[in-house]
Formats: structure tokens, sequence, C-alpha cells
């Protein structure tokens, strides 16, 4: 049964530019129809936002696991998923498998393991994978620490038109470390690397992309130094960009007080600077995208000795109010904000969404941004509630969502 | 033998008196020294002076503790300061039970939650742990209902060693009960980035009011250490100069092949304590390892033998009364001490 015409009305667009415009979008056939001063049609189905955002529904970049009830809590309609599971997503089949595993109220772009098992060393049938469905390509949670291999990763995948999205660490520097060089560290007497450990891999990398002429993609880039790095590799014209998740520029290694394990990411929490030259960054656009990095683990990866525990944060919940911190700080505007988490993993991903365009899908979330409400750790809709936001006030909520022009409850 | 009292620091010996009842002492666990207040540390330090009379006596039993039973749960091998805690128990006519990691469940895959679980239901008075990594006490601390005593966690620390470094220190100066170490110039060499022994005398010494000096090359030195208080050196020599007391650590087997020191006896020739280097620091500095020692290493023999400079077989002694202490102060609101039967101020 074709779904019919839904037009939405009296709400404010979020466009890729400009302040939030009033207006109404009509979504027909599972795309945009047309946005702007329209009125419904006859036989449509009327949803009266009543002065809420009209915005596109979240890209997110980089997502561990298929968590649909936390992705639809936060307004994300789409997520790239890592290849970081059991087993790696380094076949075809497995790529072709998760590519379906959301449908059809959620769509998850597999991301291809750079390499086979992720071990860093053969690279996967990447082109296999892509026709497949695979929309990008990534190293997992791990950098790639043989310097060949990645050469002739970015290479070939230069050559297939695949993003490579990756992780900055130098392997050697980072060695077993759990926290970031500095005072907190030391006085819990964690195992540390200093923050230049992601500066040393972003700069390999760069040279690298600069080489192949590949499009790398930082997942995470969280220190000044490497951000300095990205920002001139921009100016030069080259094919890099660059993401965060709302941990690195909201909070720093001070979280990691009494061992608090719901802190423990990777890469680790940064001292203050650097977590304000992640805000700098994100404000003059040197990174890209904010993405999730949403990681549910249970009390039996979490509820252990520090270094013992998994990385990683239940982030789909959060993603949106977090974000539109930066907004009510006056960092970065709304347009901005809705490019960060929608507009630009998109066009990384080649999907024709994350922006209210005429043609594009119609993945669409309704919000009131200043729906206050409080993160609780033990009421999440995600599998499991790993945040180091727990009890949190925040302001920003997802009323509705459409994927596909198609509402979801 | 009493070593000799050095001349260099005036330190007047105070006495103090401190809040009454369970407000002297008023946290359930000792997780580290951190989480202690100056008169707290004072407090244990004077609490343990008693046990240093009793244990010199041919009768050493005190029934303070007798019915209790304390659970000693080593996570990680040790020998001298299970044995220290184990002797402490019993001196006071506790039931002490050693729980070794290498002959537990921990070896078949259980957690160390679930490990902390079954030791609680086996209702233990009191639980000394030790294990490999930084919190892990304060975290089996937060599931069980009887009082935890950090025995080394990790790299973070190791309570009961600071402690009785700092009593030794007292008495190896004659201090009286209530005494400081306010203005007593002590050097920690050796490494220091491994050490939760050094991070809990840095935390004891400072609050105690001693100048705290470490020493060791740059890989074997925590980032920002100074934010600590402390004054840090990478030349030997000069960490010496002007030190009333000098505290080496034990350095790894592993960490000397390469990885963060080319070889043991290229770290003799930079951090060795020699007689020599020993003339270096005050004419009456006094010797301090936490042990197990590495004779010809990080200390020579005619040094860590030294009859009058030596303090390190006073600092096992001391260990045992420390432990004794503790084990009293910290089963005191179970023994429903008058003063001490509600839980005053912070749990932690």
């Amino acid at each position: 049964m074709i779904p019919r015409p839904i037009t939405i009305t009296g709400g404010r667009l979020v466009l890729a530019e400009g302040a939030p415009v009033a207006g109404a979008i009509r979504l027909v056939g599972g795309r945009i129809a047309a946005l702007g001063p329209i009125v419904p049609e006859p036989g449509d189905t009327v949803v009266d936002a009543r002065g809420q955002l009209i915005a596109p529904g979240l890209v997110d970049l980089g997502v561990f696991a298929v968590d649909k009830p936390a992705f639809h809590f936060g307004g994300i309609t789409r997520a790239a998923l890592m290849p970081d599971q059991g087993p790696p997503l380094d076949h075809p089949a497995r790529v072709r498998f998760a590519a379906l595993s959301g449908k059809p109220d959620m769509w998850i772009h597999p991301l291809a393991a750079a390499t086979r098992g992720l071990n860093g060393v053969e690279l996967a049938e990447l082109a296999l994978m892509r026709d497949a469905g695979a929309r990008a390509v990534a190293t997992g949670r791990r950098w790639i620490d043989d310097s060949g291999v990645m050469a002739r990763l970015l290479s070939y995948c230069a050559m297939l038109g695949l993003v490579v999205v990756t992780h900055a660490e130098d392997a050697g520097m980072a060695g077993q470390a759990v926290a970031t060089a500095g005072e907190m560290a030391t006085r819990l007497g964690l195992p540390s690397a200093p923050a230049e450990a992601e500066a040393l891999a972003v700069g390999r990398d760069i040279a690298l992309a600069e080489m192949t002429g590949a499009h790398v993609h930082f997942r995470q880039v969280t220190t000044a130094r490497a951000l300095d790095l990205v920002r001139a590799a921009k100016r030069r014209g080259l094919r890099v960009t660059a993401g965060v998740t709302p941990a690195h520029f909201m909070l720093s290694d001070l979280e990691l007080a009494n061992f608090r394990t719901f802190s423990r990411m990777s890469p680790p929490l940064r001292q203050d600077a650097d977590r304000r030259a992640v805000v700098d960054a994100i404000a003059d656009g040197t990174i890209d995208v904010i993405a999730s990095g949403h990681d549910p683990r249970g009390p039996e990866d979490k509820r252990l000795p520090f270094a013992d525990a998994e990385p990683g944060m239940a982030g789909a919940e959060t993603l949106l109010p977090l974000t539109l911190t930066l907004v009510r700080d006056g960092r970065i505007d709304l347009a901005r904000a809705f490019d960060l988490v929608a507009g630009a993993p998109a066009r990384l991903l080649g999907v024709e969404a994350g922006v209210l365009r005429v043609g594009a899908e119609a993945d669409i979330a309704l919000i009131d941004p200043e729906r206050p409400w409080v993160v609780s750790s033990d009421k999440m809709a995600a599998s499991a509630g790993n945040t180091p936001f727990d009890r949190r006030p925040v302001e920003g909520r997802v009323t509705a969502l459409f994927k596909g022009g198609t509402r979801i409850d | 033998m009493q070593p000799s009292t050095p001349t260099s620091p005036q330190i007047a010996p105070t006495l103090r008196e401190y809040p009454a009842g369970g407000l002297a002492f008023p946290h359930r666990d000792l997780t580290g020294i951190g989480q202690l207040a100056r008169h707290e540390i004072l407090y244990l330090l004077d609490e343990a002076e008693q046990w240093v009379e009793l244990n010199r006596q041919s009768q050493k039993r005190a029934g303070l503790l007798s019915g209790l039973t304390i659970i000693n749960a080593f996570f990680e091998n040790s020998t001298r300061t299970l044995l220290s805690f184990e002797i402490a128990g019993k001196r006071l006519g506790a039931d002490v039970v050693n729980m070794h990691a290498a002959t537990s469940s921990v070896k078949k895959g259980e957690t160390l939650i679930d490990t902390a679980m079954t030791l609680n239901a086996m209702r233990a008075d009191a639980i000394v742990i030790r294990h490999a990594s930084s919190g892990a006490v304060r975290l089996i601390a937060g599931k069980v209902d009887c009082p935890v005593l950090n025995a080394g966690d990790g790299q973070h620390e190791h309570p009961t060693q600071a402690l009785l470094d700092a009593l030794t220190i007292r008495h190896a100066l004659n201090l009286s009960r209530g005494s400081d170490l306010n203005g007593l110039n002590v050097t920690i060499c050796g490494d220091i980035l491994h050490s939760r022994v050094a991070r809990s005398n840095i935390l004891a010494l400072t609050a105690l009011g001693a100048n705290v000096r470490v020493c060791a090359p740059p890989a074997l030195m925590p980032a920002e250490i100074e934010a600590m208080g402390v004054q840090v050196f990478h030349d030997f020599d000069a960490a010496l100069k002007g030190a009333n007391i000098i505290m080496m650590l034990r350095l790894q087997q592993e960490r000397m092949q390469g990885q963060f020191i080319p070889s043991p006896r290229e770290y003799r020739h930079l951090y060795g304590l020699t007689l020599e280097r020993l003339a270096r620091a005050e004419p009456d500095a006094l010797v301090m390892h936490p042990g197990p020692m590495n004779r010809g290493i990080e200390i020579d023999s005619q040094v860590a033998d030294h009859p009058t400079r030596s303090l390190i077989t006073h600092q096992v002694e001391r260990g045992v009364a420390i432990r004794m202490a503790c084990l009293d102060v910290l089963t005191r609101r179970a023994r429903a001490l008058p003063g001490w039967d509600a839980l005053t101020g912070g749990a932690a």
C-alpha cells in the first residue's frame, strides 16, 4: 500500500543556511516534494508542527551497535555502522546483511572494514563490499600502525571513490593507555599517553592522503595540535575531514575522578584546554561532523576497574541536545548544528539525505529545541545506560520522526 | 639500635587533640591517603604507637578483634604485605583468612564484583584487598557492607605503606605522638610512574608538611606530577642535596630490559644509591625502601644494611603496627565502641 502524502504545517524549517523559516513541508513517495510557504493538497495527511522545528533526520557517522530505540529517541534516521562487529564487517555478505538490518524505519549504512578481521595488515575486499552496500571504509576502533598498509589502503580507496574513516591514535605512543597524560591520570595512577599521540597519527594520515589523493575522515579529532594539522590541511585544499563526539567538547579528563568507567572513552577524555580547542574547531569549520559514537555497554563491560573496562558511551539520545548547547552558547547557528549532525555526514556517505531539499529523502525530525529533560542513565532508550551525562539537565527533544516519508511510532 | 637524629630540620613536637569518638576517623574504608585529612593521618599514626609497644613484648596477643573475620583478598602476588596484614589481624585476635588469586575462581573468569559479593556474603568484618588495577579497591568498597582496606591498587595507592613510612620516620627522628614532618626534606627516587608507594607517600608526606622531591628518568616520571606539590628531579645527585630522608623504590625487572631503561647497570650508574652517593645527602640522612630490594641495582648492600642510616627493617616492623591500628580503627563501628556506633561523616 502506498502511504498517503504527508504535509507538516506550522513549523519552522531548518534549511541549509540561515535562520529557520516558518513554513510547511510535503512528503510524497518517500521524498520531499515541496517545502516553504505551501499548503496541504487535498487527501494529504496533515501534521501540525505547532511552531516546532522541522529538521532533517540526523545522520550519525560511526555507531557501534544497531540500537533503534535509542536512534529514534535521538532523531537519528540513518547511522553509519562501524565495522567492529562480531564478526567484523569485512565480508560482502555481512555488509549486505547489515545494510538491511534497520529497514524499514531506520537506514544502516555499513562501513566496510579496511582490513580483514580489522587486523591492520591485509586489505579486505573493499570493492565487493562497496557494491554490497558499504558507504565508506573504516579502520575500526584502532589506527592502522603500518604506514605501508595505510598507504596502499588509501590509494585503493581513492580509486574506488570511498572515504576512509580512521581512528587517530599513534599505536606506539598510546600503548595500553586509558587516559591522557596529565595531573588526573597521574593522581589516579592510570596508564596514560600524551595528547600528542593523536597529532602524530593525524599528521601521518594527512601526508598519506596528500600522497594518494584519498579522502580521509578522522572520526574523532580531540586535541588542539591535531586540529591545527587538520586546519592547515584543509587550507591546502586536501580532502581531509574531521569529526568528534559530544563527550570531547563537553567533558574533560576531570570526569575520570573516582574511576568512573562511564567516562572511559577512546580516545580518552582530554585536558580542558584541548576541550576548548575542540569547541573552537567546531565553530571555525575545522570539524565537519558531530557523531554519537553510540556504543551501549552493560555492566559486564563497565562495572570493572577503570583500565579493565571497555571504552565508549551510549550517545544516540544525547547527540542532538548536547550539540544544541553550542547553539545556545552562540558558537554556531542552528543551520550549522544540523549540518554537523546531518548534512555533512550525509555528504560524506554520499546519500541524498541530511538536508531539507526538494527531491531528498523524506527523513524528517520534529524538534522542540527548548524542551527540558534530564539524562538518566537508568531510563535510557538505549540497550545500556552508559552515559557520562547522567543526571545532566539538557534541552531539545525530538517529538516526531519520519523515515522515508513515513511516521515512526 | 636507633638511628641518629638529624640536626638540620627543627621540628617542634606538638601534642594534638582529635575530634571525639568516630569523628576522629569518619571513614568506613581506607582506600587511599588521598581521602584523608592531615589530622586523620596523624590519628592513625598515633593509634599505631601502642601496637609498636605490644609487638616488642613476648606476649603479643590482644583480643580486640576476637570473633571477627578478616579476609585478605590478594589478586596480585605479595609476600610481605600479605604476611604483615595476616600477623596484624592475628595479633588483634581476629580470624584471618587469605584468598590468593592464583587459587581462586578469579582464574575461572569470575568478575571482580562477583568475587566481592561472594566475600561479602560470607560476612567478613573487614576485607583487605590488593589488585593490579588502579581503582579496583574503591570499586569493591562500593559493593560490600564491611570496611575495605587498600593493600595496593595498581599504580594508584598503597596507603598503609605511606603510613608505616611516616611512622618509621617519626620514630627515627625521636618525634613524639602528634608530630608531623614539617620542614623535612624527603627524596623519593625510582620508578615513580608505576609506583603506588610513591603516590601514597607524596600525599602523606606533603600533608604532614615535608618537602618532597621525586627523582627518576623522564620515561619513569608521570606527567604533571608537580601538581601534587613535589619538586621534580632527573639528576639524582641534585635531588640528594639537603635530603634528610631518601626513599628508594623498587625497579621492576620488566622495566629494565630496554623499554624504559637501557639496562640494570645503566640504571645503577645514574640512580643507584651507593655509599658514595649517600654522602651527597645530609650527613645524617636516613634511607628507606619499601622492599623487596634489588640489591646492587637501586640500592647497594652497604647502604641497605647500614647499621645507623638504613631504616628498612624498621619499616617492616612499623608495618605490622600500622596495619593493626587500621584494622582496629576501621572495625570500631562493627564492634560498637562508644562514640563509634553511628557512621559519622562521609562513607568514603
